[in-house]
């Protein structure tokens, strides 16, 4: 099960972070070469991140956040950046599928030129307008290399014409059509960044409330998140208990050749064994070991 | 002659006594007595309070050549040992030997009189800025002594630093003499440090800018030991001597690092009911007081006691009964010196209760577990932390090689980079702490287990760090920033760094 409970950012002009990005343990580490970057050093971020990446053995997947392709910056970023072979190219501001289609042939082609295995470098787009909410299920499908879909924080919600919340009812819309999206199109959701990393409380919160929406991650901006994130999203002794529970009153049915599953007398639907079975292959997914440091 | 470190100890060096190498932590046995100050009279009626520290320096019949002492409580905010020698230089007395505990930045004041010859050598636990550089020059007429807060109490005891007169600013000192540190506007805690000096001075002078009436309680230096007491405007300035209560660290790295370090004690075998530890005070150090913390309570034991150089977090453990007892020889903040002043479960001790290797047994033999900081850490476990990259004195020796000696466990936490430079390498540039008592290197890359240690390595096998051997973290650092060229030094003796015994674990020579 490939897990991104935490896709962090790393502004790809500064070496130092880049040198280090790896170590935090995020499921996923992000070089971004698009907003955190300032317009002047676009040309520095792009040939640092080429150089992290062609020197430095990374242990996580390794994305990189490129400028759009509408911008002069997107496609010298795929020309540069595909030659040393992410794992994922994000998108930023993705608002239809032609958007993907074409960075889709780009990538092929890029492949193709470098030797790569076909089909080996991922996408994820991120949606950070009404138009690329509507669209989201067109975007999520548009390629095959597409593994995730995000939700963009400050320009959705400006081009929603509102501001953040303390309990997020201004994400709500946009959250609820971007999971839909994913799910049909069997791929991952990630949340947005949480900025105010010193606000652990309301972080959590957050968290917690998108976890139970049904996404897969987040994107964090501070490797101090990591931690409460993968916390949040590790399933605790009780849910592993009760899911080898359901499991094995399935395989004694499955044994009596029973169409009925009941645990302590009560019946069991499918779906409660699905779960039960996710819940378990996420367990062992996280490495989930007797008190040790999940980092 | 190669020592036990491997490093090449010349057999004479000029300026120096007698040249013992080291051979290993406990190889050297002490023979003799203790040294003891002059005998004492003091009649009934006679004032001790004089009206300058001229009138102290003349009263105490210093003359040139002899060696005079301080105590480092007041860290960078102390005003007295460059007052004290400014005087000293005016009476025209030369040929001085300095022995503070230790010196801070604020003690660059001091160089024109070490260049002027008022000072011609100097034994301290440590240097900074110009002062460290000035120090590995080679231009005084000795080499340093470089000694560990443990050694040097040693030292002073059995009569290898003989101190001819102690200046020691007292943050309250009543009109006979006793002494404390939790009164007064320069109120610095613990005077473990300076309690040695009293001790075995000939002459001790007390500088206070709190004199209050007789008796002052409670006493750290009895009336017993001070001879002469001098009333000035101030000691030290407040800003200097103590922080507010020093921030946890923000710095990911710092908290990885902690992360990573308070989970090997918790796997390493010791992490058990009664404990003890000591922590330093460096920002990895802090937030490892953060996690210890909270895995105590999650497991819910409890420290025997705590040990240091006291920070806040200690403090905060030790109020919420998670460590029984402190026992403080030195405060860093606010907080720590408003607990020993109110908390009699928060004790001060001396240097030589503390870590002197040669009595009847300091605390850290006690100790379970130390976290200690290292500037520099090679691939034999030997630790660095007195001179920089370019082979200059920058740092202080302090309690490190008599915490790593006298712990059970001892963890040397580093960053394997600092901007460019890796830190975990072939060969530290000057041993200060050897690796035979180091058992944990942790980086943010790599923890390392000492080969001695193969208890510990099992130990750690279940906890989920990323454990590798020494050599591969050198390999890392080497990667990302290549193999430095060793510092090009000269054959010229700067300083000596003695191991807690008073033998010589390395020298420092003077870069090219």
């Amino acid at each position: 099960m490939k897990l991104r409970r935490t896709m962090m950012f790393v502004p790809g002009n500064n070496p130092g972070m880049l040198i280090n990005a790896g170590i935090y343990g995020a499921d996923t580490i992000i070089f971004d070469l698009e907003d955190s970057v300032a317009l002047s050093e676009k040309d520095a971020a792009r040939h640092l991140v080429y150089n992290a990446m062609k020197s430095i053995n990374y242990s996580c997947e390794v994305a990189v956040r490129i400028n759009h392709i509408s911008t002069p910056f997107g496609y010298k970023d795929l020309e540069t950046i595909l030659a040393v072979k992410p794992d994922l190219i994000r998108l930023p501001k993705a608002e239809t599928a032609a958007d993907i289609e074409e960075i889709d042939e780009i990538i092929t082609a890029a492949e193709i030129k470098h030797g790569f295995l076909p089909g080996s470098i991922n996408m994820m787009a991120a949606i950070e307008t009404a138009k690329g909410i509507r669209n989201a299920y067109s975007i999520a499908a548009a390629s095959p290399r597409m593994v995730a879909l995000a939700i963009g924080g400050e320009d959705y919600l400006a081009d929603l014409q509102t501001s953040r919340t303390k309990d997020g009812k201004e994400f709500f819309a946009g959250r609820g059509q971007l999971i839909l999206a994913a799910r049909e199109a069997g791929i991952h959701a990630i949340d947005t960044v949480f900025g105010d990393v010193n606000n652990e409380e309301d972080f959590i919160a957050e968290t917690t409330r998108i976890k139970e929406m049904g996404f897969d991650g987040k994107s964090v901006v501070n490797p101090r998140q990591i931690n409460i994130v993968h916390e949040i999203y590790t399933p605790t002794e009780k849910e592993i208990d009760h899911a080898q529970r359901v499991i094995a009153a399935y395989e004694e049915s499955l044994a009596r050749k029973s169409g009925v599953v009941s645990l302590n007398g009560k019946m069991i639907d499918i779906p409660v064994v699905k779960r039960a079975q996710r819940t378990l292959a996420y367990a062992n997914a996280v490495g989930k070991n007797e008190g040790g440091t999940t980092l | 002659m190669i020592n036990g470190v491997g490093r090449d100890i010349p057999e004479k060096i000029a300026g120096i006594k007698s040249v013992k190498p080291y051979v290993g932590p406990f190889s050297y046995v002490p023979t003799g007595r203790l040294m003891g100050p002059r005998i004492k009279i003091n009649k009934p009626r006679s004032e001790k309070v004089l009206a300058s520290i001229e009138q102290a320096i003349e009263a105490s019949g210093l003359k040139d050549g002899m060696t005079i002492s301080f105590h480092h409580h007041f860290r960078n905010g102390d005003y007295v040992l460059n007052m004290v020698i400014a005087a000293i230089a005016k009476k025209g007395i030369k040929g001085l030997t300095l022995a503070p505990s230790s010196l801070n930045t604020i003690n660059e004041e001091i160089i024109p009189y070490i260049e002027q010859g008022v000072i011609t050598a100097v034994e301290t636990s440590g240097a900074r800025g110009k002062l460290g550089q000035l120090l590995t020059s080679g231009k005084l007429s000795k080499p340093t002594i470089i000694r560990s807060h443990g050694g040097r109490a040693r030292a002073i005891e059995c009569g290898e630093l003989h101190i001819d007169v102690a200046f020691i600013g007292a943050p309250a000192c009543d009109t006979y003499g006793n002494i404390n540190g939790v009164e007064g506007k320069s109120a610095c805690g613990s005077l473990g440090y300076a309690m040695v000096d009293a001790a075995y001075a000939d002459k001790v002078v007390a500088i206070t800018d709190h004199l209050v009436p007789y008796p002052l309680f409670p006493i750290s230096i009895p009336q017993t030991q001070v001879d002469y007491i001098v009333p000035v405007e101030a000691i030290g300035d407040p800003k200097g001597i103590a922080s507010g209560a020093l921030r946890i660290s923000k710095d990911p790295r710092e908290l990885l690092i902690a992360q990573y370090a308070t989970t090997a004690i918790e796997y390493s075998g010791y992490f058990k009911q009664d404990y003890s530890i000591q922590l330093g005070s460096g920002g990895a150090s802090l937030a490892a007081a953060r996690f210890l913390k909270e895995k105590m309570q999650k497991k819910g034991i409890t420290a025997s006691f705590g040990l240091g150089g006291v920070t806040a977090p200690f403090i905060e453990m030790l109020e919420e009964g998670l460590i029984k007892a402190v026992y403080d020889v030195q405060d860093f903040d606010i907080p720590s010196i408003e607990s020993i002043k109110k908390n009699r479960n928060h004790q001060e001790m001396s240097a030589s209760f503390y870590a002197n290797p040669h009595n009847g047994g300091p605390i850290v033999n006690q100790l379970d577990v130390v976290i200690l900081s290292a500037t520099e850490v090679d691939v034999n476990f030997n630790v660095n932390v007195i001179t920089d990259s370019n082979g200059v004195i920058m740092g202080a020796v302090g309690g490190h090689q008599d915490t790593a000696a006298g712990a059970a466990l001892s963890i040397v936490v580093a960053p394997l980079l600092r901007g460019r430079l890796p830190m975990v390498m072939d060969q530290v540039h000057t041993v200060c702490t050897p690796g035979e008592t180091v058992d944990i290197v942790v980086t943010e890359r790599g923890v390392a287990v000492n080969p001695l240690r193969a208890d510990l390595k099992d130990n750690l096998k279940a906890a989920n760090i990323p454990l590798m051997d020494i050599e591969e973290l050198r390999n890392i650092a080497y990667e990302f920033a290549g193999k430095p060229d060793p510092i090009e030094v000269s054959d010229k003796i700067a300083a000596v760094v003695e191991y807690r015994d008073g033998t010589l674990v390395d020298v420092i020579r003077t870069t090219a």
